[in-house]
């Protein structure tokens, strides 16, 4: 059993490439989510081809072009292995999110923002006090399974050569092969106790969707 | 350094042997989808059975593989797989790619049939009851022609996911276009152009069959109005 702690050492760069790709794609998110109801035409434009791209594309193909294909295209490092694995998951994910959140924000019912212009609010109240927080609670359980997503997608850094849970039990399997069963089933079982508080938010996020929202 | 910025040569160079790849690539997401079809549905009946810690058991086995990566499952599949004693089978990369992706997804599908199923009004289940159907009849009559529909554009989409999740099992060695580019790549030193001709083939085909799936929900929903109308009347 000492393969647990062997594959522990990787758990520090699965949780920071976690929290850090998936902070980038809720930022990404709402930009491109907001930007995709802008009324100039350009930026609904440009956002839309990031959004296109990302998602029409494979999330490992976009890994590898970022990690490959950027230095050899312009001559310039993104940075570190790290950032370019948090880079490419955030695109990915902001790219689907963004989806989330402008279907949310258009599904908030219209005499919610009839009833905010009646009350003389402008746009931006009306978006800040009336169609945004209800639009928020639409966006919770897509945002939670996508997080998992987001999880289960980190264990692609290992692939640019950071040190997270997958490579740590990679090196175990190549030096010692009979552990194999037992190294990818911690590894498993490692992946899902991450998973259980965010499948477990997910589920309160359903909740909370589920009630006090516009339409209902 | 000649390596450094684009070259057009190099690209025609590197488009043949990457399309190579693509016939595998094709083939692995309509494999894996099919048996992600079936253990779906197989998942499917077993949620079904009524006993709690049976039931118990089948969902958590569902959450445990929907939510590790498909990365590690494959794996486990065809490095670990083979190294267990007594039970332990080796595949090949082909079929380990087919059983991890589909295994994967075949949660996500089972998911989707249950919603299928959960649509069938209540009132439906109960005149088949009325009219004395058969299990069988009740639900090859009665239920299924009414759950399938809606699930089909879904399950579309689900194939273009998983399309796209192919150049995954590049890692156990499958000779797909994600592969075959990344081996033009470190032999010639340049990444670039193999791995640009591999986005944009999966741009191309994912949107043409986006595309294809969206004109097939229109005439799907076209149809199934038809019969909501009938239902009503």
């Amino acid at each position: 059993m000492e393969v647990i702690p062997q594959v522990a050492k990787g758990l520090q760069v699965t949780i920071t490439v976690l929290l850090a790709s998936a902070l980038l794609a809720y930022l990404l998110a709402f930009v491109a989510g907001l930007s995709k109801l802008s009324n100039n035409v350009l930026i609904r434009k440009a956002t839309g081809v990031y959004v296109e791209i990302f998602r029409g594309t494979s999330l490992i193909v976009q890994l590898f072009w970022l990690y490959y294909a950027i230095p050899m295209l312009f001559g310039i490092q993104l940075g570190t292995n790290w950032w370019i694995g948090v880079i490419a998951i955030g695109l990915n994910y902001g790219a689907y999110l963004s989806e989330v959140v402008r279907s949310s924000i258009v599904a908030v019912d219209k005499g919610q923002s009839e009833a905010a212009t009646a009350l003389n609010m402008s746009s931006f109240q009306r978006m800040r006090l009336i169609i945004f927080p209800q639009a928020v609670r639409m966006m919770l359980p897509e945002f939670g399974n996508y997080t998992i997503l987001i999880l289960k997608s980190t264990s692609l850094v290992s692939l640019i050569g950071l040190h997270d849970v997958l490579y740590y039990g990679d090196i175990i399997r190549s030096t010692n092969a009979s552990a194999t069963p037992i190294v990818y089933g911690v590894i498993l079982v490692f992946y899902f106790i991450l998973a259980l508080p965010l499948i477990w938010m997910t589920r309160k996020g359903e909740a909370i969707a589920k009630k006090g929202a516009a339409s209902s | 350094m000649n390596t450094t910025y684009w070259s057009w040569e190099r690209f025609f160079e590197a488009l043949p042997i990457v399309l190579d790849g693509l016939w595998m690539t094709i083939f692995l997401t309509f494999a894996s989808f099919a048996f992600a079809l079936i253990v779906g549905f197989i998942w499917t009946l077993l949620r079904r059975i009524p006993i709690k810690p049976f039931n118990w058991i089948v969902t958590w086995s569902m959450e445990f593989i929907r939510s590790t990566p498909p990365l590690v499952q494959l794996f486990f599949i065809f490095f670990a797989l083979p190294v267990i004693p007594v039970i332990g089978i080796t595949l090949s990369p082909v079929q380990s790619a087919i059983l991890g992706l589909g295994l994967h997804y075949s949660t996500y599908i089972s998911e989707i049939y249950r919603s299928g199923i959960d649509s069938v009004g209540k009132g439906q289940w109960e005149a088949a009851k009325a009219l004395n159907f058969s299990t069988m009849d009740k639900w090859k009559k009665i239920i299924l022609p009414q759950a399938i529909p809606p699930t089909v554009p879904m399950l579309g989409n689900y194939l273009i996911i998983l399309f796209k999740e192919v150049p995954l099992v590049s890692t156990i060695t499958v000779s797909e276009i994600l592969l075959l580019a990344n081996t033009y790549g470190s032999r010639n030193f340049a990444y670039l152009e193999p791995l640009t001709i591999v986005g944009i083939i999966f741009l191309v085909l994912s949107y043409a069959s986006a595309f294809l799936i969206k004109r097939l929900e229109l005439r799907l929903n076209k149809r199934f109005d038809k019969n909501a109308l009938a239902k009503s009347s």
